[in-house]
């Protein structure tokens, strides 16, 4: 399974895509494989704050229900409307088309904390703990 | 194989009919004239139209696509679904209980009062407790109860402060939708390596924001958690509460008792625990039972004897009042009733164990295929990992699961709980003899052999049922509920 080199991921397999200011959130490619597949996802409001750690999503799977930790703090600007309809948009290109929402970063210091491709790679390799 | 059997639409050709009526007495006038004030619906209802026999033979043959427990193994993990013996309808078909009325004076039904009244001391003597109440219809039910029980009782005490209620992540699904339902936030305990409650993060979060901490012991890993003392001692030097989710209580009958371990309030599942017909959405029936300081607060009414008579008992001063119209699934009750009459407490205790010697023999049967989480000794149930199939082969859990379905015997719970990844759950309960342990065990083994030799055609199972893999993310995502004409 592999993972772009140019994201950012967390310990609980969401990633972040940043493009300037902004930064697309989403769950890896291990997770989509992880939870079968995918039938709901549950959007946030745009406008609303999010803190690093906070739940901004739920995604549903014939197998489970699993929430989404923000990888970074910021104000969603943009949610992805297309996997409302197609929420298989997940399983087919988590990093891509897939993605969840953007956000406003408000301190991009926090990147610091996430796990480069190879550190994820490597999470993802040995089980990717229990989340 | 028979194949798909046609829906009743299907099979209707107009003008067969499984009737005959006596010739007409009145005159014969069109309907629209004996009902002229627009009663009559405009287009035909289009009923079905078959004779008796065909009638007869598609709903028998549906009949026979069911799977249960009369029909074959059934080891669905936490839901216990051992064999419900015979006896149990036979008493629950006494006219005596079949033939009376929810209004009927109390003098008139002394007999139901008096199996209720009993069945409450029964339950409260096998869990240790003081009292209880036969009103809940079911398990989740009992557990909203129980916590509305709890948040009474703070209340009662001018305690307003306590906003959450704990659970540990290896809870039952119900639990914390429990808890939310019933207002509260609900925070999550993690596992220790041991499979049981992590005692640091628990001592860590229990304060005095916290209403009670909700468990199952044994929990939904089949593990007994050991510390169990240890943790009713922090939430209650706390001011906490602590609520038994009496699911598992099938490995405890006459051995442990919850309300010994600390538990100050609890439900059982008359139809898991003590043998009363469930799996099709009910009906069931989840009893509460509380210790003394909490028994102001049961919903109403609860049965009384006064030494000469039943009676119902409405004036329970701190009532949270009614959860349920009447006085709970009454005949549901009616076949606990007769379960733990026919087995008496040796009998449950005797049941109790041989649902965990069935669980450990059944464990100890397959580890050699499927790995084990936490290598201990389970109690009624237990939690396997296809861990090394799944990397080895690419076969998963649902693989292995709709595969068993060829072998004639329904799958264990799958991907429950979440804590272990491709999580097998098996609960074989008492009523197994070797040989279906043994016949389920060889086809576990002979499936991981599958795995091997042939995976796609375990990616492709079940093969000799009705319909084949069905697309569940289809059926999530667009449900066709109804039948509908030209669909």
């Amino acid at each position: 399974m592999t993972y772009p080199a140019n994201l950012k991921y967390t310990e609980t397999h969401e990633y972040v895509k940043v493009e300037g200011n902004k930064a697309y959130l989403g769950i890896t490619n291990f997770a989509q494989d992880q939870l079968g597949d995918i039938v709901f996802v549950e959007l946030p409001e745009v406008g609303r704050e999010i803190k690093a750690g906070e739940i901004f999503s739920t995604v549903e799977s014939v197998k489970a229900v699993s929430d989404c930790y923000a990888p970074l703090s910021g104000k969603v600007v943009e949610v992805n409307d297309k996997v409302t309809d197609s929420p298989d948009l997940l399983n087919k290109d988590p990093h891509g088309e897939g993605w969840i929402c953007a956000i406003e970063v408000s301190d991009p210091k926090e990147l610091d904390k996430l796990m480069d491709v190879a550190a994820y790679e490597k999470h993802a390799a040995e089980g990717g703990g229990n989340h | 194989m028979r194949g798909l059997e046609p829906l009743i639409f299907e099979v209707s050709k107009p003008g067969r009919k499984s009737y005959s009526l006596p010739a007409l007495e009145v005159e014969k006038k069109p309907m629209s004239e004996y009902l002229p004030g627009g009663e009559l619906r405009e287009a035909p209802a289009e009923l079905p139209e078959v004779a008796e026999v065909d009638l007869v033979r598609h709903f028998t043959r549906l009949s026979q696509l069911n799977h249960g427990v009369d029909i074959g193994f059934y080891p669905l993990g936490s839901c216990t679904m051992k064999y419900n013996p015979k006896i149990n309808e036979e008493v629950a078909n006494l006219p005596g209980f079949t033939d009376i009325h929810p209004y009927a004076p109390e003098e008139t039904v002394q007999g139901a009062l008096q199996m209720m009244y009993e069945l409450q001391e029964y339950l409260a003597e096998i869990a240790g407790m003081d009292k209880v109440s036969l009103q809940p219809a079911a398990g989740a039910h009992g557990e909203l109860t129980g916590i509305h029980i709890i948040r009474a009782y703070h209340e009662s005490r001018n305690d307003s402060a306590r906003t959450k209620i704990l659970i540990p992540d290896a809870a039952h699904g119900t639990n914390p939708a429990s808890g939310v339902l019933a207002g509260f936030q609900t925070v999550q305990i993690p596992s220790n390596s041991r499979g049981g409650v992590d005692i640091e993060a628990l001592d860590k979060v229990m304060d005095e924001t916290v209403a009670g901490l909700m468990l199952t012991n044994p929990n939904t890993l089949g593990l007994f958690d050991e510390n169990i003392e240890k943790i009713q001692e922090i939430v209650h030097k706390r001011g906490g509460l602590l609520y038994y989710d009496g699911a598992n209580a099938n490995a405890i009958m006459g051995i442990a008792r919850p309300g010994d371990m600390g538990f100050d309030v609890l439900h059982f599942n008359l139809h898991k625990t003590f043998s009363t017909p469930h799996g099709g959405g009910g009906p069931g029936s989840g009893p509460v039972a509380v210790k003394k300081d909490l028994a102001p607060f049961l919903p109403v009414p609860v049965v009384e004897f006064d030494g000469e008579k039943y009676f119902l008992n409405y004036d329970v001063p701190n009532t949270i009042g009614r959860v349920k119209s009447f006085y709970g699934n009454f005949l549901v009750m009616v076949k606990a009733y007769a379960y733990i009459r026919s087995l008496g407490p040796d009998g449950l205790r005797e049941a109790s164990k041989d649902a965990v010697l069935n669980a450990n023999y059944l464990l100890r049967r397959i580890t050699e295929y499927y790995d084990l989480p936490y290598d201990r000794h389970c109690k009624h149930e237990f939690v396997v990992s296809p861990q090394r199939i799944k990397k080895e082969t690419g076969c998963h859990t649902m693989d292995i699961s709709k595969r068993l379905l060829d072998y004639g015997v329904h799958p264990p719970t799958n991907y429950f709980p979440l804590i272990v990844d491709e999580a097998i759950m098996v609960e074989p309960t008492e009523t197994e003899s070797k040989d279906s342990l043994d016949y389920f065990a060889d086809a576990l083994i002979a499936i991981a052999k599958e795995a091997y030799s042939n995976p796609e055609m375990l990616h492709k199972a079940p093969h000799t049922t009705v319909v084949g893999r069905l697309d569940e993310a289809g059926a999530a995502k667009n449900p066709r509920l109804r039948w509908r004409k030209g669909m």
